[in-house]
């Protein structure tokens, strides 16, 4: 999709052709999500719709105890030294960003007056700034007044390298000054058409400025409210062990009226996504279960007659296989898969082809994934149910042999092919994970039909996913040919998701292997794409750029993606929730009830 | 005995020291990351993880991270856990209770019905009662607690949907509904633990009898016309308990290990599954504790075992 046709696209919107949610179907049919799609309606002066919730109870309180189950127990309840999303979700009982974002990528305010935009002067037409006005009334949970200094006490917390934050990567590019007590204004560095970044959603909760002052920098580990969170949000602190149990009370002070519904909540952690989707969904201990990793035969199992059901939201998370453009098996200047080499098979465009020809999507998600496996041909995941227009995916045996046939890989006596005295022997390696072995074993067989010998790796997720130098085996280094792992996108600006590409962001022995470009692919066309989409003022060019981006590592099959993966939750079939698969799965719980 | 003790304890130090060293050792060879869910999210930098590992000192080279570790483990500093940066030893203190509760009471429960079926089979030998006994003890020992575990959940929270399988530390009910509450949730993973127990100490309790009550001194008590229940109780078990208590007292370390399984089953918030998830985590400061704990407790209840020995049977001297 060029920007021609997008600017055509957002006026059919303006007009009232096209609805907003068809646009964003559109977009994310060509790899973006929907919160940049909503974003470029807002640019182009479309008005974030405001979303309505169910909400039926007229009161706050009377719900009696919410009780969440966790299979990964949150262990810190600090929102900026989050590991993991479990983390975040635990922080996200008591803590409020200024905005979050609904399952539709509209933007929901929750301690930002109103959502900023063109017409309220919110949004800088140079795209150089954004001005939040912030809600006025709201207190911490001690009674102290919310206001602009909390905002920006906590830009400067998080920026602080020595605060070591996980959230500083939306933080430490921003500058972000107090114009009055309830308004707040973030200026960037470049024109930044994703501007909702810093204070938005699970990155952008909001610590108060009263407890934490001393405890900015290399103090941050020892200042006592990060076990004993004094927040905004819907409940108060009660108990905390970490690890295992959280427990919150109703704040009768809450900002938004008649909310929440229940009195208390639990979140207790711990065990396994089996079990705790048997807790849910078979016998009804718990009301609801967070990130079901368990295979969809034995939910839809547990679903029959049982008292809770599952639900899927679809998100950004994709599960892929990279090609190395290098060679890993030559030692160069103390390391393999050096950008000085090339990989001796995969350099051929007809064998990376060829792969993606044999990557058997449909039966991966049929056969593994479920509901919870989606076959997609974008890397920027997306609904796959819109077929996409500039990409597809095929798989095809006979087609991969053709493919091969032509670019001169002939067969061997024993079957596999080989071109100049080299052999088409690769080996495939991912992380210990059911669901990824028998992918594997599905592409292998595929890939035997073809004269394509792989050799299947398994390595332990700890090993695969960790940044120890020393160790072989980790997914940055990628001592191997393929390799196959999910990246998460929480929250999610394509821009850095599709660095990956980046020539600059090579993964090799300088940085570390620190680089977000693993598959060491290198293109002209990929970096003059992603540069331009960086300092692009113009929003619907840097859409267009961005798609530009995940095409060119579809077509030069860099990667390819298997299956986009939602995020699955059990709640009881008594409860009604609101999930985001752009937000954390708390986002909304002032509006839980039960009926 | 004093002198005894003293000079045990003296040999109990370079022991856990040569302990620490293994363990650390084997922790700082074994692969993995505490920050690798940090990984694979592009909005994290990477420069982050760098600076965590920086600022908690991971990167550093193993002997100086050792003796970082043991200064300050000298000094009573258990250092903090990289995952919840909370101290290891708030972290250890909140997990004890419920490990103390349950294991407690499975250790209780399985003395409760070794003794009793141990004495009564052994006074009977080759009896129909003890064929029975002897082959639910083999079978009681040979299932594992995960088996038995998950068998118990099917059974009694999803069949017959009697009681609950998910142990919660914090039952905020009062008064008598908070007990029924605890004793209700703890019925599972106490049975569980307590059944197998009792599979292995009934057949120690039978074979202890068993050689005591072909002893001299008994069919003495016999011949003086005494009731036969006072001689079993009074005569035959008391001496056969001797090595049934040392017995207790060595396993204790391996009952805390045994239940680490369970207490991930029935999500017990006890250490055990404190240790699975710091290994899962490769949260080192945690690990190094538990385990060194364990150790300790090794160490701990061997010396206790060899004080009983000598208190119990004055025939073994403290030399």
């Amino acid at each position: 999709m060029n920007e021609q046709e997008l600017r055509g696209l957002i006026n059919e919107v303006k007009d009232g052709t096209v609805s907003r949610r068809a646009f964003i179907q559109r977009l994310a049919a060509v790899g973006l999500a929907a919160p940049l799609a909503t974003q470029l309606l807002s640019f182009a002066g479309v008005a974030h719709a405001q979303t309505q919730y169910a909400y039926k109870p007229t009161k706050a309180g009377g719900g009696g105890a919410l009780k969440l189950l966790f299979w990964q127990a949150v262990t810190l309840i600090n929102p900026h030294f989050a590991v993991g999303t479990k983390d975040q979700e635990g922080s996200r009982v008591f803590y409020e960003p200024l905005a979050g974002w609904d399952q539709e990528g509209n933007l929901v305010p929750f301690l930002a007056a109103e959502i900023p935009s063109r017409e309220n002067g919110g949004l800088a037409a140079d795209g150089l700034s954004v001005t939040w006005k912030l809600k006025q009334g709201v207190k911490w949970h001690d009674g102290k007044p919310f206001t602009a200094d909390d905002v920006v006490f906590n830009w400067e917390y998080v920026k602080d390298p020595a605060t070591a934050a996980t959230t500083i990567g939306s933080y430490k590019d921003v500058i972000v000054t107090k114009i009055d007590t309830y308004t707040v204004k973030v200026a960037f560095q470049k024109p930044t058409p994703f501007w909702a970044d810093a204070f938005v959603g699970a990155v952008g909760m909001i610590i108060p400025k009263h407890l934490f002052a001393d405890y900015i920098g290399a103090k941050s580990r020892d200042a006592p409210t990060n076990l004993k969170p004094v927040g905004t949000g819907p409940f108060r602190f009660v108990d905390f062990k970490p690890g295992d149990v959280l427990t919150g009370e109703r704040n009768p002070d809450y900002h938004i009226p008649n909310r929440p519904h229940f009195d208390t909540v639990e979140l207790k952690g711990g065990g396994d996504a089996v079990s705790a989707a048997r807790a849910v969904i078979q016998t009804g201990e718990y009301d609801y279960a967070w990130n079901m990793q368990v295979e969809d035969e034995i939910l839809v199992r547990m679903e029959a007659g049982g008292r809770g059901k599952t639900m899927i939201v679809q998100g950004g998370d994709i599960e892929f296989i990279t090609l190395n453009t290098t060679d890993p098996w030559t030692e160069v200047d103390g390391e393999r898969s050096s950008t000085k080499t090339q990989h001796p098979l995969l350099s051929d465009p007809a064998v990376r082809k060829a792969l993606s020809y044999l990557v058997d999507k449909d039966s991966v998600q049929k056969f593994i994934y479920g509901r919870t496996g989606i076959a997609t041909p974008n890397f920027v995941a997306a609904p796959a149910r819109y077929a996409s227009k500039s990409t597809s995916y095929e798989f095809s045996i006979e087609k991969a042999n053709q493919t091969l046939e032509a670019a001169g890989w002939k067969r061997g006596s024993d079957g596999i092919r080989a071109k100049d005295g080299k052999k088409l022997k690769m080996v495939y390696q991912t992380s210990i994970n059911a669901p990824r072995q028998k992918t594997q074993a599905i592409i292998k067989q595929a890939c035997q039909r073809a004269g394509i010998d792989l050799e299947l790796k398994s390595v332990t997720a700890s090993v695969f996913f960790s940044s120890d130098v020393a160790n072989p085996d980790t997914y940055t280094k990628f001592y191997c040919d393929m390799q196959m792992y999910t990246v998460t996108m929480l929250q999610p600006d394509p821009e850095r998701f599709l660095q990956q590409f980046a020539s600059w962001e090579i993964s090799n022995k300088d940085n570390k292997w620190q680089g977000r470009n693993i598959s060491r692919f290198r293109s002209e066309e990929a970096d003059k794409a992603i540069r331009a989409s960086s300092s692009e003022l113009d929003p619907i060019k840097r859409a267009a750029e961005l798609i530009k981006i995940n095409d060119i590592a579809i077509t030069n099959h860099i990667v390819i993606p298997v299956v986009t993966r939602p995020r699955v939750f059990a709640a009881s079939n008594k409860m009604t929730t609101h999930i985001s698969g752009w937000d954390n799965s708390l986002w909304m719980l002032h509006s839980w009830y039960r009926e | 005995m004093g002198n005894y003790l003293l000079r045990r304890l003296f040999i109990a130090i370079p022991s856990l020291l040569g302990i620490s060293v293994v363990l650390f050792t084997v922790l700082a060879l074994a692969p993995g990351d505490p920050f690798e869910e940090l990984a694979s999210n592009p909005n994290i930098p990477p420069e982050v993880r760098a600076a965590l590992r920086l600022k908690f000192g991971i990167d550093d080279p193993v002997f100086v991270r050792y003796f970082r570790w043991l200064s300050a483990m000298a000094q009573g500093d258990w250092g903090f856990s990289f995952v919840s940066r909370v101290n290891v030893d708030s972290l250890i203190l909140q997990r004890l209770p419920a490990t103390l509760i349950v294991i407690g009471s499975s250790q209780i429960l399985a003395l409760l019905i070794a003794i009793p079926v141990g004495v009564y089979a052994a006074t009977r030998p080759y009896s129909i009662f003890d064929q029975i006994a002897n082959t639910l003890a083999f079978v009681g020992f040979s299932l594992p607690t995960f088996f038995t575990g998950l068998l118990m959940i099917l059974v009694f929270s999803i069949w017959l949907d009697w009681l609950p399988f998910v142990y919660r530390s914090d039952i905020a009910a009062t008064g008598w509904r908070f007990y029924w509450e605890h004793v209700r949730q703890a019925v599972l993973p106490v049975a569980v633990l307590g059944v197998f127990q009792a599979a292995s100490y009934t057949r120690y309790v039978r074979s202890a009898v068993l050689d005591v009550i072909r002893l001299d001194y008994v069919t003495t008590a016999r011949a003086k016309g005494l009731d036969e229940r006072v001689v079993i109780v009074k005569h035959v078990v008391r001496n056969a308990l001797i090595p049934v208590v040392t017995l207790v007292a060595l396993q204790m370390p391996s009952v805390f290990g045994g239940a680490i399984v369970t207490e991930q089953i029935f999500r017990v918030p006890g250490i055990g599954s404190l240790l699975i998830s710091s290994i899962l985590a490769n949260d080192t400061p945690v690990i190094m504790a538990v385990t060194f704990v364990f150790a300790c407790l090794v160490v701990l209840f061997n010396l206790i075992a060899d004080i009983l020995y000598g208190w119990l049977d004055p025939r073994i001297a403290f030399r």
